[in-house]
Parts: C-alpha cells; structure tokens; sequence
C-alpha cells in the first residue's frame, strides 16, 4: 500500500482546493470549447423545424409575442425571407396545454396569405401508438392540414363540429393540436391587424 | 390548484420509480420489508426537499447570473452530498435513535439519483422556489410509496413459490413492471 | 495482476448491472432502443476510464477522511465534459439520454469503482478495471435495448424488420416493458450461473 498522506487540517484542505481548481480549470476550458458547436446545433435544430413547415428560404427573423388569448407562455415568430428579401412565409412556434399528457408543442408555417403550408410536431409526451400519431412520421394525420386556410378551414376536430378528422382513439391529442394551430392563427392576425 | 397537479403528477401520474426509472438502486435493494421502506422514505424526504431549495436558489442567484450552468452537475451533486454529509452528524447528536434506524441509509442517498434527478428537473420544469418545494415533496412521498408497496408484496413473496432463477431481484423486477403497468392508469387524471 | 482477467470480468462473473446488481437507474431509463443503450453505455465507460485513471494516479495525495468529496468532484469533471461533448457532437443521442447524462455522476458504478478498485491499484490496473466495467455496462444496456426495441417497434438499431404498418409490443418501449426485460434478462442470467 502506497504512504497516504495523513490527515491533516492542511492536507485535507489543500488536497480539495487543488483538486477543485484543476477540475474548474478543465470543465471551463470544455466549456470554451464546445460552446461554439453547442450555439450552431441549437441553431440548426430551430432552422430544421422551420424548414419543415416552410418552402425554401435564406434567412430568418425572429420574434417573441404573446399569444392572444393571454398568459405567461410566448408564441415565437420566425419570418422567413428567400434571396430577394421577399417574405416566403412565418413559421410560429406554438403550443397548447389541452394534450392528453399536458403541454406540448408544434410548428406552423403560414405563408403571406395565411394559408397552412404545412405543420410539424416539436415536442410531446402524448401517449406512444394513440396521441403520438399527431406526428408525421407515424400517420399522415397532419397532412389534412396543408394548404388550408383557417379563414375557411375549421380548426376543430369534426366531434366538435371543425373541419379536422380527428386520429381515431386519440381525440384529445387531436384536439390539443387544432388548438396550438389555431392559438398561432389567431395571434398572427392579430399580428397583423 | 396547480399545486394538486403537481402533487398528483409528481405521486402517482408520473411516478419517480415507475416512469421516470430515479431511485431504483435503493428501490431493489430496500424494498424487502415495509419498515426498512419506511425508514428510508422518510430520509429521501428530507434529503431532497432540502437539497431542492439550496440547488434552486444556489441556480437561481450564483450559477445562472454568473453564467456558469455548465456547472451544474458538480455543484449539485457536492450541495447533495454535502448535506447527506450534515444530516448524518446532526442526526446522530440530536437523536440517536433515529440514527440508528435510518443510519445505513443515508451515505445510499448521496448516490440515489431520485435526488439529483429531482434537483435538475426542477430546474428544467422552471418552477418557482414554492413549487419546486412541493415537487420535491412530493416526488419523495412518491418514491416512499412506490418502496411501501413492493416491500409490502415482497414480504408476501417470501413466503412464496418462487421458481428458482427468478428469485430475488427477477421477480422483484417483474413485480415492478406489473406495477409500473398500473400506474399508467393513472396517465389520464391530470 | 492477471490483467486478462481483469479485463474479462465485466462482461459476465461481475457484470456491473446483471449480476452486481449497479447502475439500475440508466439501465431501465435508457433502453428504449438499442443504440441509445450503447451511446449511453459508451459516454459512462469514458467517465469510469478517466476516473478510474486519475483516482489511481493521485491515491498517495489523497487524505482518505477527504476522499469521498475528491472522487466527486473528479468524477463529475468527466461527467460534465462528457455532457458538453456530446451536445455539441452527437446532439440527436443527447437529446434522446436526457437527464440520464449528468446522472452518470450518481451511478454506483462509477463510485464503486473508484472506491473499491481505483483507491487500491496502480494506473494500468484501474484503466482496464475501467474499461472492463464500463464494457460490460455497455454491454448489458445495449442486450437490453435490442431487446426492447425488436419486441416493442419491431427494429434493431432504427432498421426495422417488420412488415409496413405493423406495430410491435408496445409495451416494450414504455416503462413496464423496462422491469419486466431487465426481470427476464436476470432470471436468464441466473440460470446460466453454474451454481
């Protein structure tokens, strides 16, 4: 067995405080490090979202608003310009909190004439194999709203007397989704008014 | 109101051993009697109720203004062993007995990660200093709950034919799932 | 020190989860799906390696009434490097591991080790010790994930091997499905321990 050292008001002190510094030391130097890769996958996360529920775009311009039934959780806007500066369309970052499981968010691309181009999931926790399917990847139940407009298209499920075909067994999902799709509409004529 | 969604959340709709997997090391390894379950229950409660509001405030006023999150992990978990650390020396002062009953358990909730876990998510569900008390509580009694059942049809499981390579931690498992399984039920009440 | 041996044990006689019964916590959080249980197993094997070399290397410095807080604080070092590189570098196994990450700070495991090994032996010995359970770690998380993945979406590591529109068990993916594949994978185990 190797000498320890032994233990000593000093050496237990000291032992700590450098053990504490070298690691502070290495911790913000990974920090300084991946503090650039970590900024660009954020970022890029966001685009994909947006890229999803909008045609081609260049850039982007963000904005956070509330929405217009009230309360304390932001809706947030991102413009969407192509080459030229002309605006290809808005994607909003929405969210309802009538899911089965609570809160959970979507994406919405309106384009200037506030037509649905298309909508995607962000994050759930619906249950797996019933509310889930509100993803596009496991049905095709956003499909029904592309290319609609909610000047026309009712954003309720048809138990309640809308326009959306509900996914069966999954009313409540269903529901929670026309409702974050029609908290974004709303807000962005509002916006627009 | 919000305060009974969360305690009915954080206790049985998403339970912290039978949906979110914190705490199962201790969870197999006290569960064999109800009153071990007890005992260490009632330590998770005051371990992670007051490890919550020091993680919280020590985030809310010194990790997040200094911009320091990704200190996080360590300082929590020094705050957490830390007091495990006191609670142990002030325990066995004060009352002896109790030390002596809850005594073994307390260094095992240094490493529980229903303590640590309850500590980042808190931050993570962005409650304030209230709500992340009574999450905190209430998560710990969930915990205590899910300990007092198993330990509850583990002693009636010693008695028992079990086949013999499911004996012990298997079946303890399993009974587990079946648990688990039941409080899912529980997913439409908030 | 028959250094083979040492290599060896983790993945059966003294396989951490299966057998010595640690780290249950990201075994049953984790395994939704075979490569989450690898990533996972993986990202914990970086942080015994590393704790395990460093806690060996500084044993003669370290007063042991301190010792528990030193160990701490180098294993969660580790833990959150580990936790910054992967959100830079593999974001979409990060964001599936969630909270599970920063917990490998907590897994028994990783302390074990470092308490009974890494605090007793010389530097190569604690790097394969490291290695060895980190390994059988992986191992046991990965077994379980595929598991859990082919019996509850019909795929391995995201190539599914259903037919179109079939689900699988669904069960498998959700949390009893955990207790129940890791109640199985032990039963299982234990019948091939020569007794």
């Amino acid at each position: 067995m190797a000498q320890k050292k032994p233990n000593t008001l000093f050496n237990m002190a000291s032992s700590l405080f450098i053990v504490t510094c070298i690691a502070a030391v290495a911790m913000a130097g990974a920090y300084n490090l991946t503090k650039g890769p970590i900024e660009k996958v954020k970022k890029q996360k966001v685009e994909d979202a947006i890229r999803l529920v909008l045609p081609a775009f260049e850039t982007i311009e963000r904005s956070a608003v509330l929405p217009y039934d009230g309360g304390n959780d932001s809706l947030i806007l991102y413009k969407a310009f192509d080459t030229n500066g002309e605006l290809v369309g808005t994607a909003v970052e929405t969210f309802t909190n009538n899911g089965f499981s609570g809160h959970f968010k979507i994406m919405v691309g309106f384009l200037p004439d506030l037509t649905i181009h298309n909508t995607a999931v962000l994050e759930h926790k619906e249950t797996p194999g019933l509310g889930d399917k509100m993803d596009a990847a496991k049905s095709d139940f956003s499909e029904q709203f592309k290319g609609k407009n909610p000047a026309k298209f009712k954003l309720k499920v048809d138990k309640d007397g809308g326009d959306v075909d509900a996914i069966t067994a999954a009313t409540i999902s269903s529901r929670g989704y026309c409702d974050a799709t029609d908290r974004a509409y709303q807000t962005i004529v509002q916006i627009k008014e | 109101m919000e305060y009974i969604i969360i305690i009915l959340s954080a206790v049985f709709v998403n339970n912290i051993v039978f949906a979110q997997f914190l705490g199962t090391c201790p969870f197999m390894g006290v569960s064999k009697k109800i009153s071990t379950s007890l005992g260490m229950g009632g330590a998770v409660l005051f371990v992670m109720t007051i490890s919550t509001i020091f993680t919280y405030l020590l985030m809310q006023y010194v990790l997040v203004p200094f911009n320091l999150k990704y200190l996080q992990t360590i300082v929590f978990i020094l705050v957490i062993a830390a007091l495990v650390q006191m609670v142990e020396i002030i325990l066995k002062k004060v009352s002896p007995p109790l030390y002596q009953a809850l005594g073994i358990f307390l260094p095992l909730i240094t490493t529980n990660c229903a303590v640590l876990g309850v500590a980042i998510l808190t931050i993570q569900k962005d409650f304030n200093l209230l709500q992340g008390v009574v999450f905190a509580m209430s998560n710990a009694i969930g915990f205590s709950l899910a300990l007092v059942i198993l330990a509850g049809i583990r002693e009636h499981l010693e008695l028992m034919n079990v086949p013999k390579y499911m004996k012990g931690a298997p079946i303890a498992l399993i009974v587990a799932g079946i648990l688990s399984l039941a409080f899912m039920g529980f997913k439409g009440m908030v | 020190m028959n250094q083979f041996k040492n290599f060896t044990k983790g993945f059966i006689k003294e396989n951490p989860v299966l057998v010595l019964m640690l780290g249950l916590c990201p075994t049953l959080g984790v395994t939704t799906s075979a490569i989450n249980g690898l990533g996972m197993g993986l990202a914990t094997t970086f942080v015994l390696i590393m704790s395990n070399l460093f806690i060996s290397a500084l044993k003669g410095f370290i007063p042991s009434l301190v010792r528990i807080p030193i160990f701490i604080v180098i294993i969660a070092t580790f833990v959150t490097i580990v936790e910054l590189a992967m959100e830079a570098y593999v974001p979409a196994l990060h964001e599936q591991l969630g909270l599970f990450i920063p917990l490998i700070v907590v897994n028994c495991i990783v302390l074990g080790r470092a308490e009974a090994f890494a605090s007793k032996n010389n530097a190569f010995s604690s790097i394969i010790d490291g290695l060895s359970m980190g390994l059988g770690f992986a191992f046991a998380l990965t077994l379980l994930g595929t598991i859990r993945e082919l019996l509850g979406s019909g795929a391995i590591f995201g190539f599914n091997l259903l037919p179109e529109g079939t689900d699988g068990m669904l069960i498998f993916v959700l949390a009893p499905g955990a207790f129940l594949g890791l109640g199985y994978l032990m039963a299982i185990m234990n019948s091939t321990k020569k007794s």
